[in-house]
């Protein structure tokens, strides 16, 4: 994670941040599903400079044995970043940071997914992030969501994510690498659009509870944008050449 | 009521109002929400969603294509191409004068045998139970296996069994489909096997093409007469 730059600007006085973005102006984004012909169900997605590929597995078997649940599915989520991901060498071994994303992704996933229908099985949802940017959790979020759709594995509702935060005393959205190191706080949403409920929150940095609020807003709103193109993925794959 | 079919993702609002949910469907307040990527049809009391993807849920009475997996000195364990395991007991088989020392499973079903099978029971509590004691079921002597995907297999069999007639009838080979995606196909001659082999594969590539049966016919016939 590259050092801090002191004579950067974050927001300059047209409200143009560091990248040429506006304020509430997230950056490019395109997905794609499916992509991985042994997995059950994949996707891959460019947020910004983030280039992450997630699989999916099951419902199936699960070993060791003793982690079933006779009464659900369970959901296994493994986030990993490639050694070339960063500027320098990430050692492979899965860190501490990697550990409670893999936890935080799952837990914003399984209010999603209907384990209920699989019990004495488990769900595998492996992310690797091939380039981080900033920002991952959120973009693997969006991502394994795809793939989860792509798997057929019944879902209530698709999970969007994107993250808010304040960067020169302004709310913004979609926080970059270098909003995040020099910003003043970082907030990542994960939403459920049709059934309009928030299954992930953190927060990073310190708010007012005025701009704790815009922030939560603001953040919504950008997973609104993120859902459609998440939507547009799935069509692409499966009603690409049909008439809707 | 082609015009009540829609594309639909999970999430997505199908209909609303008093309608039943069935399959893939979910009711959330006053609205029926779809669970899977798939193909939305609105009936006169009830609404559910095709879907398009996904690994095959035993469902009681299914007819399958099990692989032995192997035995213990009861039952045997079949693949069924689903997350849970077949269980077809050997009572089955053997009739109900089984006994453990008398009989020996691999007389009569050897690990990497076919079957054609029929869900007898399934439930959440349990690995399905499978039944051959039936006509046409039992172990598959002959014929070559195909996979599909299982959200393809309505497509195989088409409108009344349309589709799979016309290949049947297209190659003279005789062909087994279980709802898990797996086909048997038999044929006697070469020929028509391959190219029973290659409609089956070709259904499953385009299973969303809507003349797919006119192209099928074409390459059967041409082939015929050729």
């Amino acid at each position: 994670m590259g050092g801090r730059d002191a004579t950067m600007v974050l927001l300059d006085e047209n409200g143009i941040r560091c990248d040429g973005r506006k304020v509430d102006e997230p950056r490019k984004i395109m997905i794609k599903a499916g992509g991985l012909k042994n997995a059950d169900g994949s996707s891959y997605i460019e947020f910004g400079d983030n280039k992450i590929l997630v699989g999916v597995f099951g419902p199936r078997d699960v070993h060791p044995k003793h982690m079933s649940n006779t009464d659900t599915g369970i959901l296994r989520v493994r986030y990993h970043m490639e050694p070339f991901s960063v500027g320098e060498r990430k050692r492979p071994a899965p860190s501490r940071r990697e550990i409670e994303i893999s936890k935080v992704i799952k837990e914003a996933l399984e209010p999603a997914v209907m384990l209920e229908k699989f019990p004495r099985t488990a769900v595998d949802v492996f992310i690797e992030v091939l380039q981080a940017d900033g920002g991952t959790r959120c973009a693997a979020l969006t991502a394994a969501s795809v793939a989860l759709a792509d798997a057929g594995i019944p879902m209530r509702d698709m999970v969007a994510a994107i993250a808010s935060g304040k960067v020169a005393d302004t709310i913004i959205l979609d926080v970059n690498n270098e909003e995040d190191q020099a910003g003043q706080a970082d907030m990542p949403v994960g939403y459920m659009p049709s059934l309009k409920k928030i299954t992930l929150l953190q927060l990073d940095g310190v708010l007012t509870p005025e701009e704790y609020k815009k922030c939560v807003d603001v953040g919504v709103k950008g997973c609104e944008l993120v859902y459609e193109l998440q939507k547009q993925a799935l069509h692409d794959k499966y009603f690409g050449n049909r008439k809707d | 009521m082609a015009d009540r079919r829609k594309y639909v993702i999970p999430g997505d609002i199908v209909t609303s109002g008093p309608f039943r949910p069935e399959q893939n469907v979910i009711l959330e307040g006053n609205n029926i929400i779809a669970t899977a990527v798939g193909i939305s049809e609105i009936y006169e009391d009830s609404v559910k969603v095709i879907s398009l993807t996904g690994k095959y849920l035993p469902k009681i009475n299914d007819l399958v294509i099990g692989k032995v997996v192997s035995h213990t000195s009861l039952s045997w364990e079949l693949d069924i191409n689903s997350c849970y395991i077949g269980f077809l007991p050997a009572m089955d088989v053997f009739g109900r004068d089984f006994s453990t020392h008398a009989d020996e499973l691999s007389s009569k079903l050897k690990t990497g045998d076919l079957v054609a099978a029929r869900i007898a029971n399934f439930d959440r509590t349990r690995d399905p139970l499978i039944t051959i004691s039936d006509r046409d079921l039992g172990k598959i002597d002959d014929g070559v296996l195909v996979k599909i995907s299982t959200s393809k297999v309505p497509r195989l069999i088409g409108k009344k069994g349309s589709m799979i007639q016309m290949i049947e009838m297209g190659t003279n080979a005789a062909i087994t489909i279980g709802q898990n995606g797996w086909v048997v196909i038999s044929c006697e001659t070469e020929e028509g096997l391959s190219k029973a082999k290659k409609a089956v594969e070709m259904v499953n590539e385009k299973a969303h093409i809507a003349n797919l049966t006119d192209l099928i016919k074409d390459m059967l016939d041409v082939k015929d007469e050729s």
